[in-house]
C-alpha cells in the first residue's frame, strides 16, 4: 500500500477526557478513506488532528505523530498555514466567507500568493468553480453574495474553494449531512471523480454513504480504531465482533 | 361539544396577567416616545424661528452675545473637526484593541480584565475626563486647542467604541474563522480579512455611535478645547463647539439669545440624527456579503 498519512501513537485529550486512544492507522494515497463509527467514537477528532484543526478547541492536549509523506505536521518547525494549505477540509455545514462568490475562490489562493494577475485569477476561478461543478449556474453570477446560492451551491463552493490552494488531501467531516438527497449525491460524486488526484479522508456516520465511497474504512469505536482495511474485506468479512454489529445495524 | 368550548374565557386569570402586562410594557413605551417627541417638540418650537441662514453660514459677529448679528458656523465647523479628529483617533485604538480581544485574548481571563477596564472607562463622566486633560495639558505646558480636545474626545469615544466593536465582533459565527484557518490563513490573515469584513456593518454602527456621542459631549471639551469665535484654522488655536455654543447661549440673560441656543441644539440634533439614519443606511449597504 502506498501510504500518505501515517498516524502513529496518537492520543488526544479534551482536558481530562481522552478523546482518542492510541491510535495507529495508514492512510493510502489517492483514495477515498472513511472514517465510521457511532457517534462520540472520536471520527471527527481523529479527522481534525489531520489539519491541526483539533488544537483550535480549548484544553485539547495530544501526543504522538501525524506524518505526511514522513512529515511529522506536529513537528517543531512546521508552519500550521502550510499544514492547512496542504490539507484541505470541507465542513459539515457550508461556510461560504462573506465576499462573493468570486472572492469566496481568490481569497485562499490571494493569501498564499498563488497567483501573479488578474487574468490568472480569473482562470482559476473557472477551473475551480468548473472541477466543483458550479460553473455552469452561476458564471452569470460571480459577483453576487455567496450566500445567495444555495446550501448545495454553497457546499460545492467550499469544495472549489478548498482546491483552489492546491491541496493534495481532501478532509470531509459529514460533508453531505446538511444537504439535501440531490446535493449530497452531487457532493459524492464530485469526491469519487477528484480521488484520482486527491488523498481523500471523509467522516460519516451513514453506512450506505460509506459503502458507496470507500476504497479503505476505518472503524471506530469510544476513541480507538477496532479495525482498518480495504473496504472490501471490511465491509465483505469484518474481523471484529463490533465491526459486525455495526455494520449489521445493531448499534 | 360545541363552538363555545373554544371561546376565549375574558376574564380567566392568565389573560387578565396577559392584558395587564402588554398594558404595562405600552405605557413605558409611551412614555419614553413621549419624552422624546417632547423634547424634539420643544427644540424645533423654540429654536425653529431663530434657525435663519446666518445662523449656519456665519461666525458670531460684534455684539452677537447680546443679539445682534452673526451666528455659530464657528461652533458647527469646531465640532465636526472634534468629533471627526476625535472619532478617527479613538478608531486607530479601538479596532486593534477589539481585533486584539477577538483573535488573541477571548473570553481568557485578561480578556475579560480588558472587557471590564473598558467598561469602567465608559461609566467615568466625561467632566473627568475633561478635567484629565486639562491637568495633563497644565503639565506639558499647552493652552486650551483642538488637538487637545480631539485626544480627549477621543478618549471618550474609545470605550464606547472598543466594547461595541467588541460585541460585534464576538458575535462572529465560529464557522467562518475556521472556515478560513482551513484554507491556511494565519490568526491574523483571518482578523484582516473575515473578521473586519463580515463585522463593516456592526463595525460601521459601533464608529458612528461615538461620533454620535462625541459630537454632543460639551463637558470634556469645556477645559481641553476652550471656545473662540473664530473658525479654528489650526491644531493648536482654541475651537468652538455645538454643544458649548448650546451651553453659553442658553445661560445668556438676552431672551434672543437664549432662542438662538435652542437652535444650535437643533443644528447639532440634525447632525445627530443625519450620522444615524446615515449609518444604518451605510450598515445594510455593507452588510450585502455578510453571513447572516
Amino acid at each position: 500500500m502506498d501510504t500518505h498519512i501515517q498516524v502513529k501513537n496518537l492520543n488526544a485529550y479534551y482536558g481530562k477526557q481522552q478523546a482518542l486512544k492510541n491510535i495507529n492507522i495508514e492512510i493510502p494515497r489517492k483514495q477515498v478513506t472513511v472514517i465510521m463509527g457511532p457517534s462520540g467514537c472520536g471520527k471527527t477528532t481523529l479527522l481534525k488532528t489531520l489539519n491541526r484543526f483539533f488544537e483550535l478547541n480549548e484544553n485539547a492536549k495530544l501526543t504522538g505523530e501525524v506524518l505526511v509523506d514522513g512529515e511529522n505536521i506536529y513537528g517543531k518547525d512546521v508552519d500550521v498555514t502550510e499544514v492547512r494549505k496542504c490539507v484541505g477540509l470541507l465542513a459539515q455545514r457550508p461556510s461560504p466567507l462573506p465576499m462573493s462568490i468570486y472572492d469566496n475562490i481568490v481569497y485562499g489562493m490571494h493569501i498564499h500568493k498563488m497567483k501573479n494577475d488578474r487574468r490568472e485569477y480569473k482562470a482559476a476561478v473557472r477551473h475551480y468553480l468548473e472541477i466543483a461543478g458550479l460553473w455552469e449556474e452561476v458564471q452569470k453570477r460571480l459577483h453576487d453574495p455567496a450566500t445567495s446560492l444555495s446550501i448545495g451551491q454553497q457546499q460545492r463552493l467550499c469544495l472549489a474553494r478548498g482546491l483552489a490552494v492546491e491541496p493534495e488531501i481532501i478532509l470531509g467531516d459529514e460533508p453531505t449531512s446538511a444537504l439535501d438527497p440531490i446535493s449530497s449525491q452531487n457532493i459524492e460524486s464530485r469526491l469519487l471523480e477528484l480521488k484520482q488526484q486527491y488523498t481523500t479522508v471523509i467522516v460519516t456516520h451513514t453506512l450506505r454513504q460509506a459503502k458507496r465511497l470507500a476504497d479503505y474504512v476505518i472503524y471506530m469505536y469510544m476513541g480507538e480504531v477496532i479495525e482498518a482495511g480495504p473496504a472490501k474485506e471490511v465491509f465483505g468479512n469484518p474481523q471484529h465482533e463490533r465491526t459486525k454489529q455495526y455494520l449489521e445495524g445493531l448499534f | 361539544m360545541g363552538i363555545k368550548k373554544l371561546q376565549k374565557k375574558q376574564f380567566e386569570r392568565r389573560h387578565l396577567m396577559e392584558a395587564f402586562m402588554k398594558t404595562i410594557m405600552r405605557l413605558a413605551l409611551l412614555i419614553v416616545a413621549g419624552a422624546l417627541g417632547l423634547i424634539l417638540w420643544t427644540i424645533i418650537a423654540r429654536g425653529l424661528p431663530s434657525l435663519t441662514w446666518d445662523m449656519v453660514s456665519q461666525v458670531p459677529k460684534g455684539g452677537y452675545y447680546m443679539g445682534k448679528e452673526g451666528g455659530i458656523l464657528n461652533a458647527i465647523i469646531g465640532s465636526i473637526y472634534l468629533a471627526t479628529g476625535g472619532t478617527l483617533l479613538a478608531m486607530l485604538l479601538s479596532l486593534p484593541i477589539a481585533l486584539y480581544l477577538k483573535a488573541y485574548l477571548g473570553d481568557s481571563k485578561w480578556g475579560e480584565y480588558v472587557r471590564l477596564s473598558l467598561d469602567v472607562l465608559w461609566g467615568i463622566p466625561s467632566i473627568v475626563y475633561g478635567a484629565f486633560g486639562f491637568a495633563l495639558m497644565l503639565m506639558l505646558g499647552m493652552r486650551a486647542s483642538l488637538l487637545a480636545g480631539i485626544i480627549v474626545l477621543a478618549l471618550v469615544e474609545l470605550p464606547i467604541m472598543t466594547r461595541a466593536m467588541d460585541e460585534v465582533i464576538r458575535r462572529m459565527p465560529a464557522d467562518l474563522e475556521h472556515a478560513a484557518l482551513a484554507l491556511g490563513s494565519t490568526k491574523f490573515e483571518v482578523a484582516l480579512h473575515v473578521v473586519t469584513r463580515q463585522m463593516l456593518p456592526g463595525i460601521t454602527t459601533a464608529i458612528l455611535l461615538a461620533f454620535g456621542r462625541g459630537i454632543g459631549d460639551a463637558a470634556s471639551v469645556l477645559f481641553t478645547a476652550g471656545y473662540t469665535d473664530r473658525i479654528t484654522t489650526s491644531l493648536m488655536r482654541p475651537t468652538a463647539s455645538l454643544p458649548l455654543a448650546v451651553f453659553f447661549q442658553l445661560g445668556s440673560p438676552y431672551p434672543q439669545v437664549r432662542e438662538r441656543g435652542y437652535a444650535a441644539a437643533l443644528i447639532l440634533t440634525i447632525i445627530v440624527l443625519l450620522v444615524s439614519f446615515g449609518s444604518r443606511w451605510l450598515s445594510a449597504r455593507l452588510a450585502r456579503y455578510t453571513i447572516k
